[in-house]
């Protein structure tokens, strides 16, 4: 059950969702946040946050983003790029969504000729982290927008980024929330690796995301499926037991089962193309595609040219 | 520099104008201010062998054409005529290398200058009558190639692509290195900061990627701090070019275990052969001081004398060459060749050079690689040193381009340690065994010589075990 309340100063309306927390939604095309005292303060940041030079510490009134993960990843951005740090699973899956990325643009006979696949392509990079899904694209040739929640994140990508000449023009990072890119219809493809389980209306942020997608244009996902196995192994396993990722990490009641982000792809003109399960290594910090998607899985769909919703099986092919 | 900021910043302004709302953008700022500053992909550092090989490597790759590949080598650039005489420098191509050589169009090049193949093998003990033979069955396929070491590093430079991406700095050395993380006052490794080469001409390179091919005192090992294991064995290796008699066919590497090290003869020619005699330093540097012809005496003594017989260790052998005569179909029929007579040495070929084992703990470290001998240094008894070289330049090519597909930072510590992994699981079990030989026959206490003498004789008969040693030995 939905209930609505409004917020006394803004009279904006507010919805509450099944996880009994206070959700973003839409109103007059603009995005409000749902507590009270943001709504307040809502006015005034709003001219400082878009300073240059901000230093706003309330960041992001109006989007998905969560406080609680805010906070989370501010205090952890500064591993971004040690490899042998908190993010060193994270770098490894490159090896498995840089070629998912890649070969959705190739025909498989270029694939091994080709040193910028993804030459003139127009990638959005969401949740971009210290930037390591955004490089590895721009070597590929994408002219790459990062956009993240965090500011320290994208001081870091942008300090990482300057010392390579080769793609420092190449990738731009924003300070942000996606709902609020105007670019509609421009990229050629959305990443959301390991975002949604972060975001605390996925429905809008999927949604928010698509917009942003040329027609035919692919949005890739990669995130964790909401089952009893991925709580033992992402969750007890993975940040308690091997301290793979730091603990609380992940919030297990924000994973998202593969059907349900099916679903709201599809509810914004998107194809499912493929879906696999990932699973890794912890030994020989290895990711490998399997077949079940139980835990980690990835998936890409596409935007249709015209805007009807199409029913296409997923294709699940074994590696 | 400041025009371009302007310019950037008005764009954005623009941008944000036009969507009516403005973002908190980070501007992309080049760092890279210094002018005495070159930034590079790849830095290899040394133009011995397996590095320049690297570098030819690489700069094949048509997926690494957009990367900037720096090779230093100290020496000057010199032409290179071949000398009608050989060298007293060679190696042993094994056929993994041929096959990465001839990738690269050296070995075409190798062929047009000279090599000898070598089609059979004979080793055996000074104490024994035991010995062991190898060659590929129908002797058409050569079990190795024998090339002087010039004659590799020049087919290599002809077979150097034309590429400008390769740069190929001559009379240039690194004079230190700056590697976050170990370099005292440098910590980067939060950023996954680049490596600083110093170069002796006082300018600076900063690299995605240091590769260390500068040999066993390696300077790159040293900048990393990486564990090296050593063991010295004592021993010296003399080399020489020998003459032979007569013009028959030399296709054949002799050699002999001596208590005090192994002495080796390979095919150069029909009427060379190349000498390495491993012996204690002392006899070394006598052997080096003797008049020619006392030294050729020396060198047929050494091949044929049977004063370190062990009556023992021949009569067991008898008993067992019996048994596996009755249960081995065919018999342990092997045929003993004899050695070719030395009748003369090239003048001034005589030089000897420390023997020991080296075996860096780690091959990779932050944004370094190291190849060939800094990582890894073996005793010539198998003439596997430089093979292990080439392995690590077919491995670290393979991966690189693996990476540039995927976009991968060059300097990637997964794809560092993957080399790393690769490449260990492939030198460690040649280190161990070559260790072990040389260990095994430096000894002629009975029964040791007895035990490595049945042993030898009993894998001689055995065929399947020996086409697994020439399959693993030629991997």
């Amino acid at each position: 059950m939905t209930s609505l309340r409004l917020c006394h100063k803004c009279f904006i309306v507010l919805s509450n969702t099944r996880t009994k927390q206070y959700q973003l939604i839409k109103i007059c095309g603009k995005v409000l946040q749902n507590n009270p005292r943001s709504c307040q303060n809502s006015i005034a940041t709003q001219s400082s946050r878009f300073n240059s030079t901000s230093t706003a510490d309330s960041p992001n009134a109006h989007t998905t983003i969560d406080q609680d993960e805010h906070h989370k990843f501010t205090k952890l951005a500064s591993h971004w790029w040690d490899e042998k740090g908190e993010f060193y699973a994270l770098h490894s899956m490159n090896r498995l969504r840089i070629p998912l990325i890649r070969d959705a643009f190739v025909d498989a006979s270029d694939k091994e000729s080709k040193i910028f696949p993804l030459k003139d392509k127009l990638i959005l990079d969401v949740g971009s982290g210290g930037g390591i899904i955004a490089e590895p694209l721009a070597r590929l040739g994408a002219t790459v927008t990062g956009i993240d929640m965090v500011e320290e994140n994208v001081r870091i990508a942008q300090t990482h980024i300057s010392q390579d000449p080769e793609i420092s023009g190449h990738v731009n990072y924003i300070h942000g929330a996606v709902e609020d890119l105007p670019e509609e219809g421009k990229f050629d493809a959305v990443v959301a690796s390991e975002v949604v389980e972060h975001v605390s209306d996925v429905d809008m942020f999927i949604s928010s995301c698509c917009k942003l997608i040329k027609p035919g244009g692919y949005f890739f996902l990669t995130t964790l499926n909401k089952t009893y196995a991925s709580y033992l192994l992402a969750v007890l396993g993975a940040e308690h037991l091997l301290r793979i990722v730091p603990p609380g990490t992940h919030d297990w009641n924000k994973f998202i089962p593969p059907e349900d982000l099916q679903l709201s792809l599809e509810q914004n003109g998107m194809t499912v193309r493929l879906l696999h399960g990932m699973c890794y290594n912890p030994v020989i910090n290895r990711w490998s595609w399997i077949s079940n998607t139980d835990i980690n899985y990835a998936m890409y769909a596409v935007k249709s040219t015209q805007s009807i919703h199409s029913h296409d099986t997923i294709e699940q092919t074994d590696y | 520099m400041s025009c371009k900021l302007v310019r950037k910043s008005f764009c954005c302004l623009k941008q944000a104008r036009h969507c009516n709302i403005s973002y908190n953008v980070f501007r992309t700022l080049q760092t890279n201010t210094d002018a005495n500053k070159d930034t590079v992909d790849i830095v290899i550092s040394g133009g011995g062998m397996v590095g320049t090989t690297l570098a030819c490597a690489l700069g094949k790759e048509g997926l690494l054409h957009g990367k900037k590949i720096v090779l230093l080598e100290s020496a000057s650039e010199k032409k290179f005529d071949l000398p009608s005489e050989y060298s007293n420098r060679t190696c042993a191509l094994s056929p993994a290398t041929v096959k990465l050589l001839s990738g690269l169009g050296v070995w075409d090049e190798i062929l047009q200058m000279r090599c000898q193949p070598v089609k059979r093998m004979q080793v055996w003990d000074s104490c024994s009558d035991s010995m062991i033979t190898f060659n590929n069955d129908d002797l058409n396929d050569n079990l190795a190639y024998i090339v002087e070491n010039d004659v590799i590093l020049e087919a290599v430079k002809r077979s150097f692509p034309k590429s400008h991406n390769l740069n190929i700095k001559y009379n240039t050395s690194a004079k230190s290195y700056i590697i976050p993380g170990i370099t005292p006052g440098h910590d980067g490794l939060d950023q996954n900061s680049w490596v600083t080469v110093q170069l002796n001409d006082g300018s600076e390179i900063k690299t995605k990627l240091l590769i260390g091919a500068d040999g066993m005192n390696s300077t790159v090992r040293k900048a990393c701090e990486f564990h090296t294991l050593r063991s010295d064995y004592g021993q010296s290796g003399l080399v020489a070019t020998l003459k032979l008699t007569g013009d028959t066919e030399n296709n054949v590497a002799w050699q002999r275990f001596l208590p005090t090290g192994p002495v080796a003869m390979l095919p150069l020619s029909n009427t060379d052969s190349c000498l390495i005699w491993t012996t204690t330093t002392e006899n070394a540097k006598h052997l080096k001081q003797l008049s020619e012809d006392s030294f050729i005496d020396a060198v047929n003594d050494a091949f044929w004398h049977d004063r370190d017989m062990n009556s023992l260790a021949i009569s067991a052998g008898g008993i067992l060459n019996g048994v596996l005569n009755n249960i081995l179909p065919g018999g342990a029929s092997y045929s003993r060749q004899l050695p070719p007579t030395v009748v003369g040495i090239a003048d001034n070929s005589r030089a000897a050079f420390p023997l020991g084992l080296l075996h860096s703990s780690s091959y990779a470290g932050h944004r370094v690689a190291l190849i060939g001998d800094a990582a890894h240094r073996i005793h010539p008894l198998a003439g596997q040193g430089v093979n292990l070289g080439f392995g690590d330049v077919a491995c670290l090519r393979d991966l690189l381009v693996e990476a540039v597909k995927n976009g991968t930072d060059l300097g990637s510590l997964a794809l560092l340690a993957e080399y790393e992994t690769q490449r260990q699981r492939s030198v460690l079990p040649v280190v161990g065994v070559i260790d072990g030989l040389q260990r095994l026959y430096s000894n002629n206490f009975t029964p040791i010589v007895m035990l490595r003498s049945l042993g030898l004789q009993t894998v001689n008969s055995l065929h399947f075990l020996k086409n697994i040693i020439i399959k693993q030995a030629s991997t």
